[in-house]
């Protein structure tokens, strides 16, 4: 038997856990620390569980954004659309940016609906809920994995020569990720309340992607290259495009700006999330 | 004291029966909560209610207490607190030690993957390490006597089948306390033993705590020493466990009699001879429903008939809440033969002693015509009546005698 006065303490009052944060902080800290291996656990069973249930298998990592490309490289060659000069080949140029664009989206949508799969477990048992969010970006991390497989094909194909700057694409793709997450998981705590939040996010990711230049060059003129230095997705987007096909950073300014932003937005939609969790649980479930 | 592990300290939590408000009043807790604002949870919003009141109480180590209430008395709500998974609105809640909650089994179970991989889910998800989960898997399997099935996914399990996996996975856990909310109700009655058992064991071994929720009595008190019980979610009653769940069982009947209304159910054959009522007295003809145990009964059937009746006889039953059959005795088996029968006339069963232990039993009776053996008139739940036998600390059986003991020296 351990002796009773070194047993952990843990207390439960009705204060805000804002009022102490150093508290809150440690709690986080070590939460994060315990997340590692049941987050770990919960991506295999994700992953193990879809591919069973799956012929196409790892297929619909990559084949969404390479139809979609497929349609505008159509388009362009064709004439029926003229999207103006791109930095390289345009199929290149477009292949690249719908894949980048689905990692985007598919970081924008993993929170939320990570939580709410979990959502019976979650009423019912007291895990570190950072697990829910890491087992998302795990599994975000997974299908890069296989997407980079064909942008690693596409490089190859279009002749692109390899350069030290293509290193840097991965904390640049990582970054793109981390701004798409912190968007979703500051949406999720209400997104949970009310469902008018999915299918909100599912409407502006489709009219979001027109606005980015993702299948056309950033425009250079105003009031359209507002769309450069107003959305945030844009510079990361392209940097981390440029950075796999020129192997270099044209603006990084505004590129490290997003990055810290997509950073300190992350902290503060964890925050959120896990002081919104109980109020959560105590609303949707009995 | 350091030997107390969990101190509950004047906890109260409300909620919304309207969703739509119960939503928006989400928001705006969590609005307070992110901007640290005074929290505006004492009061009662619109369409709020407590569910839990003021509760204040302590567990010990090595210390099982029993949770009983009626369904919505705030039970699930108080368990919810304890493991951390709501808030209290107010109040304040000490946990020490490490805390398992049996409150849902198998979470995190995904129906496609086996058995055996669920386990690793189930064991990470309530914070057990591979490891330990790799050297306990054998016995876990083994406790659950699944070994068959382990290997095939669980979508093919039956719910019990299911629900005997989760909990042979978290009581491998060994904690300092455990939460138990009704999870052993869907196992089969060997499952139920062997689980008993265990838990048993956790509390001789380990000396772990052990939070109990049942809605039976006997398994309360065959588990706790002490019970809580809840009741619109005020503590209605803490302390032994045969007093509390008692006073329980108590407010069950009165609630029940109440409820039950006297609804007859008559399957009447002959319309010229028949049952009029069913009445119940003591033995100085006084009407009288509730009865103490050992206390002498007198049911009264009422029967007329407009045409003779040659050979009459009278079946009397008495059913427990359960519908089990307590008693059931025909006139004619015990010997009995009554004269002729026309017009009015009443039969009288009489008990010296009533033999049955604290419930509500119901009494049905059935006239018989003894030379055709045919039933003229069959009376179910014709009454009811009571039976409450006072403090009786291990008096646990249906029936309870009153026999004479006696020791002498040999």
């Amino acid at each position: 038997m351990t002796n009773p006065e070194q047993m952990p303490v843990t207390v439960y009052s009705p204060e805000s856990q804002m009022r102490s944060p150093v508290k809150l902080l440690k709690s986080m800290l070590h939460d994060l620390k315990e997340s590692r291996e049941l987050a770990w656990r919960l991506f295999v069973r994700d992953v193990s569980a879809r591919y069973r249930q799956s012929v196409l298998g790892i297929l619909w990592a990559f084949l969404p954004p390479l139809l979609s490309g497929m349609v505008f490289i159509i388009l362009q060659s064709q004439n029926i659309l003229n999207l103006g000069k791109t930095t390289v080949d345009y199929p290149l140029f477009v292949l690249i940016g719908t894949i980048l664009w689905q990692v985007f989206t598919e970081s924008i949508n993993a929170p939320l609906k990570a939580v709410q799969s979990a959502k019976a477990m979650l009423a019912k048992i007291n895990f570190p809920r950072e697990a829910l969010i890491m087992a998302a970006f795990y599994d975000i991390l997974f299908s890069l994995a296989i997407k980079t497989i064909v942008i690693g094909a596409v490089l190859i194909y279009f002749k692109v020569a390899v350069s030290p700057g293509m290193l840097l694409a991965i904390p640049a793709i990582l970054m793109l990720i981390t701004l798409g997450m912190a968007i979703g998981l500051m949406l999720t705590p209400i997104g949970m309340l009310y469902t008018d939040v999915g299918s909100a996010i599912g409407m502006a990711v489709q009219f979001w992607f027109f606005v980015t230049p993702v299948v056309y060059p950033p425009p250079t003129s105003f009031p359209f290259d507002l769309i450069v230095k107003l959305n945030p997705v844009s510079p990361l987007l392209i940097g981390a495009r440029d950075l796999l096909t020129l192997g270099t950073l044209k603006t990084p300014e505004m590129f490290l700006m997003v990055s810290g932003l997509s950073l300190v937005g992350m902290f503060f939609a964890w925050v959120l999330y896990r002081l919104a969790l109980p109020i959560i649980i105590e609303r949707m479930s009995s | 004291m350091s030997d107390t592990l969990i101190t509950v300290d004047n906890v109260s939590k409300k909620f919304c029966r309207s969703l739509k408000k119960s939503l928006w009043y989400g928001v705006k807790d969590m609005s307070s909560e992110f901007f640290g604002g005074s929290n505006s949870h004492n009061e009662l919003r619109e369409g709020e209610f407590w569910a839990n009141k003021d509760i204040s109480f302590e567990v010990k180590r090595g210390e099982t207490i029993g949770l009983i209430g009626h369904n919505g008395a705030g039970k699930t709500t108080l368990l919810r607190m304890l493991s951390g998974l709501i808030k209290p609105d107010k109040g304040r809640i000490e946990i020490r030690g490490r805390m398992q909650a049996l409150i849902a089994l198998g979470a995190g179970f995904n129906p496609i993957l086996t058995g055996r991989e669920n386990v690793y889910v189930n064991a990470a998800v309530l914070g057990i390490r591979k490891k330990t989960i790799d050297n306990k898997i054998d016995e876990i399997i083994d406790f659950s006597g699944l070994e068959e099935f382990i290997d095939s996914p669980v979508q093919s399990y039956s719910s019990g089948m299911a629900v005997r996996l989760g909990f042979s996975v978290a009581v491998n856990m060994e904690p300092e306390i455990l939460l138990v909310d009704e999870v052993l109700a869907v196992g089969d009655s060997n499952f139920i033993i062997k689980s008993l058992n265990k838990i048993h064991k956790m509390i001789k071994d380990n000396g772990t705590a052990i939070l109990f929720v049942s809605h039976s009595n006997t398994m309360i008190r065959a588990v706790c020493q002490n019970a809580l019980y809840l009741e619109k979610g005020i503590v209605k009653g803490c302390g032994d466990v045969m007093e509390v769940t008692r006073t329980y069982e108590l407010d069950c009947m009165d609630k029940r009699t109440s409820e039950s209304g006297q609804k007859i159910y008559k399957i009447s054959s002959d319309k010229e001879r028949r049952i009029k009522k069913v009445e119940l007295y003591n033995f100085k003809y006084e009407l009288q429903n509730v009865f103490k145990i050992n206390e002498p009964l007198v049911i009264r059937v009422y029967v007329h008939a407009d045409r003779v009746v040659e050979n009459p006889g009278m079946q009397i039953a008495v059913f427990n809440e359960k519908k089990e059959c307590m008693l059931s005795q025909v006139s004619f088996t015990d010997g009995i033969q009554f004269h002729e029968l026309l017009g009015s006339s009443s039969i009288d069963f009489k008990i010296k002693e009533i033999p049955f232990n604290t419930g509500v039993y119901s009494v049905s009776a059935k006239f018989i015509d003894g030379n055709v053996l045919n039933s003229l008139d069959y009376h179910i739940d014709a009454c009811q009546f009571t039976v409450d036998c006072g403090n009786r600390v291990g008096n646990e059986g249906k029936v309870c005698l009153n026999a004479e003991w006696i020791m002498e020296n040999c």
